[in-house]
């Protein structure tokens, strides 16, 4: 049993933002590959309900040129929808296709593009990559509406194939040349000025007029080709299924070495991504065929805690675990921001390459953010996850300092921690002895206190 | 070998937002300023003239005190070649330096590094403000983020002192690195240990403090007290970053724009006084920008993004003056109805850089500029 919370949390913890130990529980007791089946195949439970925010909000309906607004929108999601793994993909792909709202100034057109990823990102990987071709965030972040019959602009023809799907190294430039030919008048309507407070929204548009009609020869292929083909050609590529699995490798997995040393860098574990790439591959590209494989594997169920968590992680994850955060509710603009102190602006990745990750998510000051944040909400013994831990701790009657440290680290994760750490915490439990529960406020506070010292742990910054 | 001589240090107060350049510093003789402004236009009366073209917004009493003083550079029509006109994208060319392609390096990061590559001072560079601007970010370079300076350290939610200070006696030996647990681990364990000691080197900096000077109650005179603190603390910080705004004036623009002028020429008066008092003023110097000036024409409230602005240094070893000329306001020179800008930023930048800092600046601005010499 104790085994089989520990991989229900670790799956929960990837394949979403972590569960409490209740939901732990039922989930283990459902099973491990049905709960996977439920997070492929989510329609039967809730998603976020964006009206109800939105009635509480109003003035996110349609966020213009302030930052935070549309993070805040999606924030909301990311703390109320069952479908967590669905929510998750989103966060996958907006790390993969990184759009940046700082060029944009138009954060409505963000939260669009967050909508796109949750509606097609479990689905085939062509459609997706079609939608996100004709997404004007995207569009206008990689210049397509600059990109002309007469005046090509390489900007997205570029990156669609080095950071979206192939990767350096499996194309020339004249592949980028011609790739981005093809593309050329897929723009976006209503590219007009600012109003006063802000855009109008943007439409995709395609203009014949300005569409290079020539012929073109793409990775070896020939024919006038428009944009469709062009997508035909780059998901058939073998360099595009071992792009796509080593990106969910990282993600969902274990730590790769950062994108742009993929090239030269092997995988880390080849048969891994072998192993993802054909499924994608011989599945027609069906995202939802490729993560199945991925969370029922091997060397998935054994990766627990090799990867350092996000801050959209760290931030969805403890705000889910503690509770009482279920909005609507004030103060959602400034917890978005805290994602953001801690290193991930969401919807505003530093460029188009997004953010780097692993141990690069860590300096001295995100780190301080981490701990603080944390330690903040987990000390607080009025929150329903926090008392519900205090609760089991109390059925069990006096706890002594081992018991105390080993009952924490357990409902914390289950945490795995290195031994001279168990120490210290066993040390600072043994300076009030045992714990006893005639003094309920005291005992409170001794626990909250102990939750403090575990998500300080560098263990608890790992996933 | 020893020296007296004292390490420059750098205050950037950034003013977010787009400050009305053409209201900050007038062309009150200008017809078409008062053409250009008939909602926002400062009343002729009220224009503090510092010359007989040129007169700076009523609330910037103090910067005229310095003006006078040979301690305020004004810099023209800063800015850079096809302004974006959005917030957040001028924001990144001003923080890295790179108006055609999306950087990531911030240029005083990369000045910290210069300064200390060894990075024996994790407090070399101290970025005021809940997150780090991209101007001081850089991999693998420490900076500290202070928020707010009596607040800041690690696990301040522990409200009873002594439990903190156990809690933090257990943190650091959980996080002194140990050997064999993995190149991530100890990276964790390092950077760990290296926010507490900010943290604790930051943390005597209150209690070293003493003045006469009261600061005005703002948010930016606040922030410009902690670094005050810190600075008087002697701790080896060389650089300091912070903002205030936001200066986005689109709307109601009169009251608002002075109410941030007045916040802001509060907090810099104090502050210089402050050092003064405490004869740490020569080796200080401030600079202002904003990352764009706005629309020439008013739009009957406010005023809207635009192009070229004016940078600001301040300080006694400032050489005080205007330098680089006011963009033409005529309609034929606009582009887009903003002001051109005729000096690169990246310029006012290399003067900081070498002439202050005593930094090669061009692998840091990526180019060579031509430098106002305010220094």
């Amino acid at each position: 049993m104790a085994e089989d919370i520990a991989l229900m949390a670790h799956l929960m913890r990837r394949a979403g933002f972590g569960a409490t130990r209740e939901e732990l529980e039922a989930r283990a007791a459902q099973g491990y590959d049905a709960t996977v089946d439920e997070l492929l195949n989510p329609e039967t439970v809730d998603g976020a309900d964006r009206y109800e925010f939105l009635r509480y909000h109003p003035s996110f309906w349609k966020p213009i040129t302030s930052p935070g607004m549309g993070a805040s929108a999606w924030l909301h999601s990311m703390l109320n929808t069952e479908r967590v793994l669905e929510e998750k993909m989103v966060l996958f792909w907006h790390q993969v296709f990184a759009t940046g709202g700082s060029k944009l100034d138009h954060w409505h057109e963000m939260v669009t593009q967050v909508d796109m990823f949750r509606q097609y990102g479990m689905g085939n990987y062509r459609e997706l990559l079609v939608e996100l071709s004709k997404n004007p965030a995207m569009i206008f972040w990689l210049d397509n509406c600059d990109n002309h019959e007469y005046a090509v602009n390489e900007n997205w023809g570029r990156e669609l194939l080095e950071l979206f799907s192939m990767g350096v190294g499996n194309y020339t430039e004249d592949d980028v040349r011609e790739c981005s030919r093809a593309f050329t008048g897929w723009t976006i309507a209503a590219s007009i000025p600012r109003n006063a407070h802000g855009r109008y929204d943007w439409e995709f548009e395609y203009l014949p007029e300005d569409h290079d009609e020539g012929e073109k020869t793409f990775l070896g292929h020939t024919g006038n080709f428009n944009g469709e083909d062009i997508i035909d050609i780059v998901c058939a590529q073998p360099a595009t299924a071992r792009f796509i699995a080593r990106h969910l490798y990282n993600f969902f997995v274990a730590e790769e070495p950062q994108v742009p040393a993929w090239s030269v860098t092997p995988p880390n574990d080849p048969e891994a991504i072998d192993l993802l790439a054909r499924t994608f591959t011989e599945s027609g590209y069906e995202m939802r065929e490729v993560l199945r494989v991925l969370f029922t594997s091997d060397f998935f169920k054994n990766a627990r805690y090799a990867k350092i968590k996000s801050p959209a992680e760290v931030l969805v994850g403890t705000l889910r675990f503690v509770g009482g955060y279920k909005f609507p509710a004030p103060g959602i603009g400034n917890l978005s921001k805290e994602a953001g102190y801690m290193g991930q602006e969401l919807l505003n990745p530093p460029s188009v390459e997004g953010w780097h990750t692993g141990a690069e998510w860590i300096n001295s000051g995100t780190l301080m953010k981490r701990i603080n944040f944390s330690a903040d909400m987990v000390g607080d013994t009025t929150r329903p996850g926090i008392q519900a831990i205090v609760n089991r701790l109390r059925a069990r009657g006096d706890l002594e300092p081992e018991e105390l440290v080993d009952a924490c680290l357990d409902l914390m994760g289950p945490l795995v921690v290195d031994g001279d750490n168990r120490k210290q915490l066993v040390n600072h439990a043994r300076e009030l002895g045992t714990l006893t529960w005639a003094d309920d406020v005291q005992a409170r506070d001794r626990v909250g206190e102990m939750l403090q010292l575990v998500v300080s742990l560098r263990e608890y910054q790992y996933a | 070998m020893t020296s007296n001589k004292k390490d420059p240090v750098l205050v950037v107060l950034q003013l977010s937002g787009g400050n009305d350049y053409m209201n900050t510093v007038i062309p009150y003789t200008d017809p078409l300023y008062r053409d250009n402004r008939p909602a926002v236009g400062i009343a002729d009366e009220d224009i503090i003239r510092i010359n007989d073209e040129l007169g700076f917004h009523p609330s910037l009493r103090v910067m005229e005190e310095m003006f006078n003083q040979g301690n305020l550079a004004i810099v023209h029509g800063v800015g850079y070649p096809d302004s974006p006109r959005s917030h957040f994208r001028s924001m990144d060319i001003w923080h890295t330096c790179e108006p055609d392609k999306l950087g990531t390096e911030g240029w005083l990061g990369l000045a910290t590094r210069e300064i200390d590559p060894h990075k024996e001072n994790v407090v070399t560079t101290v970025s005021m403000g809940p997150s780090m601007f991209r101007a001081v970010s850089v991999a693998g370079v420490p900076v500290a983020a202070v928020d707010s300076l009596d607040s800041y350290g690690l696990l301040t939610g522990i409200s009873s002192q002594e439990q903190r200070l156990k809690i933090l006696d257990r943190f650091s030996q959980m996080y002194t690195p140990t050997i064999g647990t993995g190149a991530v681990m100890e990276y964790l364990g390092e950077t760990g240990l290296e926010a507490m000691k900010g943290a604790d080197i930051l943390k005597v900096a209150p209690g070293m403090y003493s003045s006469t000077v009261e600061y005005a109650d703002n948010p930016i005179a606040r922030k410009l007290k902690d670094i005050a603190r810190i600075h008087l603390a002697d701790l080896g910080t060389r650089i300091f970053y912070c903002d205030y705004g936001s200066f986005d004036s689109h709307a109601n623009q009169p009251g608002m724009h002075a109410g941030l002028w007045n916040d802001v020429c509060a907090g810099v008066s104090d502050f210089f006084a402050d050092l003064k008092e405490h004869d740490a003023d020569d080796n200080v110097i401030m600079i202002m920008f904003s990352e764009f000036g706005r629309r020439v024409h008013d739009n009957g409230s406010g005023t809207d993004h635009g192009a070229a602005g004016a940078a600001f240094a301040l300080g006694t070893p400032v050489k005080g003056g205007f330098y680089g000329e006011y963009p033409s306001r005529k309609a034929e020179d606009l582009q887009q109805g903003d002001l051109v800008p005729n000096l690169d930023f990246r310029g006012f930048y290399s003067t900081v850089l070498e002439d202050w800092l005593g930094l090669d600046s061009k692998p840091i601005v990526k180019g060579e500029f031509e430098k106002p010499k305010f220094l």
